[in-house]
């Protein structure tokens, strides 16, 4: 840990809010950064490379703003030439390298490192080719998930992953994130709706995987790429596949006394052949938060409660609302009500997207995790969950992708009580390796990043964790990009740290969560 | 282990029963080994100068939850036991794997692991993705001989590397898969086909973007040019019902205003012909004949061809082949030929592949069979490979 001349490294690479250790940076790289900036102001226009403190701070962290790194510096190439320039430069000095979209991961993929440069995609912002007749779209990686959408909206199409980040994150992030949203048990995740990128790889080799046609000629390297969560290469254009919009949607409330009802009510749905487009459940805390804060009308005395959409024909989608009532009767739900305009769906949907942030009205902060686990494990888990709430002494509001089991448990604590923190964190902690022991998986749509780095090893074997490895080295022999990210290092300080949000001092306070 | 003389394979085979004797053969054998479900495709892509890892004593679905969506079963599984404990709970593979028995001449069983390592699915590819987009999960044993595993047995998952992504289509070069999770998906109610004369691929080309990019939830579209168009809806009898009229009457011309849809309003259905409709089992055993290429089968030449769509009329003028077939709404392309044709294949391609999926094995030894890469992924590839691989002990030269 050497000072490095003029340049403030910070201090302590293990960051004391979360106590996750960034790679100790190499000395040797921060005592050049004066020459690295004048080599990059060399290869892209002058004013896109950022060295100043002031305009630096912007990019010292993503959405988990629980860890701070000032990068060396930012370089914001213009285009896939520029990209391909930098890091023929940054492979030929051994320079680290650090992709940013927009910046709104949750579990700090995007963090930067102090000894590695940020290549930031904001000025690839442009659609390159909107194609109807092959039901595509063709974007450079800096544009919004949502803004592609919008291209294709008047002629009635849509690209279907929708994270709740969409209005801000871009499609290059969805791609290293493998981003999900609420539709994605019937529409899939971001990986079953890339048909290619344009990928410059660590060496400063451009390369096309896949395009408008399907399905790769040899190894799929597009699979392996999207979820890599920028340790393989930087993607600078994007084919996605757009769908038609569905005719129609409704959707369907229902309560029940029983978390346990509520779940069999989830699998007899499945067990029918009906896949909603969305299911989400809420639990008795999450449920009164969002009603205190929207006021939608959401039954208070229940349990839990599920948000069934259907989406397809009119006349499917209202014999469905019809077939997934007669389930929930026979679930003992105690309230349904079927939406029976668009307002009346966009209300149903208003509370449960503005659970996070009415949990941040009820509780000075809070901490989300990201775990998934089958779905018949639901009862058990929320078991769990409220006997830890019970033993860590704080309390905990759940939602839950219900259609795919991905839970979402909020922990309620206040920083400014002294222990609370490592008690959420603990917490939260217990609750991923629960997830892992029931079957399931650490992260089901934020992604490992630096947040999740140290549960690996509870997921994966070292023989499985090895074969990954090999793979970044096949792609990043010297291992530069995107540093202490995904894969456990050899100095491991802490296993926890997720989402921590402080008094609403959350990074992107506008964006909706869930 | 046992050595053994399978029934489905001619040759000699080494016959594991369990993913250890797997690491353990891979770790000593002395010589490259093939690694094979039951077969069925072994006469797809370069001979390999190998002994033969058979896998089909790795048998038996491990853990089959149909309210979670999933199943895991051993490698080695038969495809016919997967599928019909599947429709036992009205649920199925919806990529709807190919039976390429009677195009290969070939009646080796198919099994889970060889239709996951080969990446290939049928008509539902458009609407319900590849195999790749349903594999969750794997056991698998590298090169190198070491057992690990790779995603999970739930469809939300990500962490770490979609490993088994890039194991779906490696055709067994990079790892030996011992078990896999897949998701699955219901069964739906009933199908229906329509069947819309189209003369040419141009009108075909019109008719399926229109069918596929219509709120009408069409889960495939072919062309032949003896029957026409062929679109195909799956689902709820009464939705299926209502979106067969509506299909119908978008493609008469007398849609536009109801719909809001897309483009200006256009009579697509060429006017010496009507539209037809085939119910559910005569349009099971369509999609069934054009997922595994069936009319094509006498021919000694087929080429798999994948291009953007709307690519497809040109790159079939530029070939001419004997008998053709398009799918995926026109981005898959199987051509007949007398002969290999390698030049005027490969050079008809802009975008895309094309695999010479059948061939005689002189004319596969003395071609590319898949489509060559350019250098940088060619050298990708070749780091992959060594990564899982570096002794080449896997079906070495199977992939060029």
């Amino acid at each position: 840990m050497q000072s490095a001349g003029a340049y403030s490294v910070q201090p302590l690479w293990c960051l004391i809010a979360a106590m996750i250790c960034l790679p100790t940076p190499d000395a040797a790289l921060v005592a050049r950064r004066a020459e690295i900036v004048r080599a990059l102001r060399g290869l892209v226009r002058a004013d896109n490379v950022i060295d100043d403190d002031v305009r630096l701070a912007a990019y010292e962290t993503d959405a988990l703003t629980a860890y701070r790194q000032r990068p060396l510096a930012v370089a914001l190439p213009e285009s896939t030439a520029e990209v391909a320039a930098i890091l023929r430069y940054a492979a030929r000095e051994g320079v680290k390298v650090v992709p940013r979209g927009a910046g709104t991961s949750l579990s700090g993929g995007a963090i930067p490192a102090a000894d590695a440069i940020v290549v930031g995609l904001g000025k690839f912002n442009r659609i390159l080719d909107v194609d109807y007749a092959n039901r595509c779209v063709v974007a450079q990686s800096g544009v919004t998930n949502l803004a592609i959408s919008h291209a294709v909206a008047a002629e009635g199409f849509y690209y279907a992953p929708d994270p709740s980040s969409q209005i801000a994150c871009t499609i290059g992030g969805n791609v290293a994130e493998n981003s999900g949203g609420v539709h994605c048990l019937k529409y899939g995740l971001t990986t079953n709706n890339v048909l290619g990128v344009e990928l410059v790889t660590p060496e400063g080799d451009v390369v096309r995987l896949g395009g408008k046609h399907l399905d790769s000629g040899g190894y799929d390297f597009l699979g392996l790429v999207v979820g890599s969560e920028g340790l393989l290469g930087i993607v600078t254009e994007v084919t996605v596949r757009i769908l038609r919009r569905p005719e129609t949607a409704r959707a369907l409330l229902i309560g029940f006394d029983a978390v346990e009802s509520a779940g069999a009510c989830v699998a007899a749905i499945i067990a029918a052949g009906i896949t909603p487009a969305g299911m989400e459940m809420m639990d008795a805390p999450a449920i009164h938060a969002a009603e205190a804060f929207v006021g939608v009308g959401y039954p208070l005395d229940v349990a839990a409660l599920l948000i069934v959409e259907l989406d397809g024909p009119a006349v499917e989608v209202d014999l469905l609302v019809g077939r997934v009532a007669t389930i929930a009767r026979a679930n003992g739900a105690k309230y349904e009500r079927a939406s029976a305009s668009e307002r009346e769906r966009l209300a149903f949907w208003a509370g449960r997207k503005a659970a996070f942030p009415a949990v941040g009205r009820i509780s000075p902060d809070y901490y989300c995790m990201d775990g998934t686990i089958p779905r018949r494990e639901l009862p058990r888990v929320l078991g769990a969950i409220a006997e830890m709430s019970a033993r860590f002494r704080l309390k905990v509001a759940n939602v839950f992708h219900a259609g795919d089991g991905n839970l979402h448990p909020l922990i309620l604590y206040d920083a400014n009580v002294p222990g609370e923190l490592d008690r959420a964190e603990a917490f939260g902690s217990e609750i991923l390796k629960l997830c892992v022991d029931t079957g399931g998986v650490l992260t089901g749509e934020h992604g490992v990043g630096l947040e999740k780095r140290d549960l690996m090893t509870y997921q994966f074997e070292d023989a499985d964790l090895e074969v990954q490895h090999r793979i970044k080295h096949a792609f990043d022999p010297d291992v530069r990009f995107n540093p202490g990210k995904v894969f456990p290092t050899l100095r491991r300080c802490a296993e926890q740290g997720r989402e921590h949000v402080h008094a609403g001092r959350q990074r992107f306070p506008n964006l909706p969560r869930f | 282990m046992s050595t053994a003389s399978t029934s489905s394979v001619a040759t000699r085979a080494l016959r594991p029963r369990d993913s250890a004797d797997v690491a353990e053969i891979i770790a000593t054998h002395p010589r490259a080994l093939e690694p094979i479900g039951g077969g069925a495709l072994r006469g797809v892509g370069h001979e390999v100068d190998a002994d033969i890892l058979a896998l089909d004593a790795l048998a038996g679905v491990v853990a089959y939850e149909p309210e979670e969506l999933v199943m895991t079963a051993l490698a080695g599984t038969p495809l016919a036991t997967v599928e019909r404990d599947l429709a036992a709970h009205a649920q199925r593979l919806a990529f709807e794997p190919p039976d390429f028995g009677a195009l290969l001449d070939n009646a080796a069983p198919r099994t889970i692991g060889g239709v996951l390592a080969a990446n290939l699915a049928g008509s539902r590819r458009v609407s319900a993705g590849a195999a790749r987009d349903h594999f969750l999960g794997c056991e698998a044993v590298t090169g190198r001989g070491e057992r690990f595993k790779a995603g999970g047995r739930v469809v939300k998952n990500v962490t770490g590397y979609d490993v088994p992504k890039v194991l779906a289509g490696s055709w067994g070069t990079l790892a030996v898969l011992t078990a896999v999770t897949v998701r699955v998906a219901p069964l739906p109610e009933t199908e229906r086909t329509l069947v819309v004369p189209s003369a040419t691929a141009d009108d075909a080309l019109l008719v399926m973007s229109a069918a596929l990019g219509s709120p009408h939830d069409v889960s495939a579209a072919a062309f032949d040019a003896e029957r026409g168009c062929v679109l195909r809806m799956e689902g709820f009898a009464a939705s299926v019902d209502a979106r067969e009229a509506a299909l119908a009457r978008m493609l008469r011309g007398a849609w536009s205003a109801e719909s809001g849809a897309a483009g200006a309003p256009q009579r697509l259905v060429s006017a010496r012909g009507e539209i037809a409709t085939l119910g559910a089992d005569e349009s099971r055993a369509l999609w069934a004949a054009i997922g595994g290429a069936v009319a094509l089968a006498p021919w000694p030449v087929v080429w798999r061809i994948s291009v953007p769509p709307t690519d497809a009329p040109r790159v079939l003028a530029a070939l001419a082949p004997e008998r053709h077939l398009l799918d995926w709404g026109g981005g898959l392309i199987w051509a007949a030929f007398s002969s290999v044709e390698s030049a005027r294949v490969r050079g008809a391609v802009r975008e895309g592949h094309a695999t010479l999926f059948k061939a005689p094995r002189e004319a596969r030894a003395a071609n590319a069979v898949f489509h060559p890469q350019p250098p940088a992924l060619a050298l990708a590839t070749e780091r992959l490979k060594h990564a899982f691989d570096p002794g080449g002990r896997l079906s070495p030269g199977r992939l060029g």
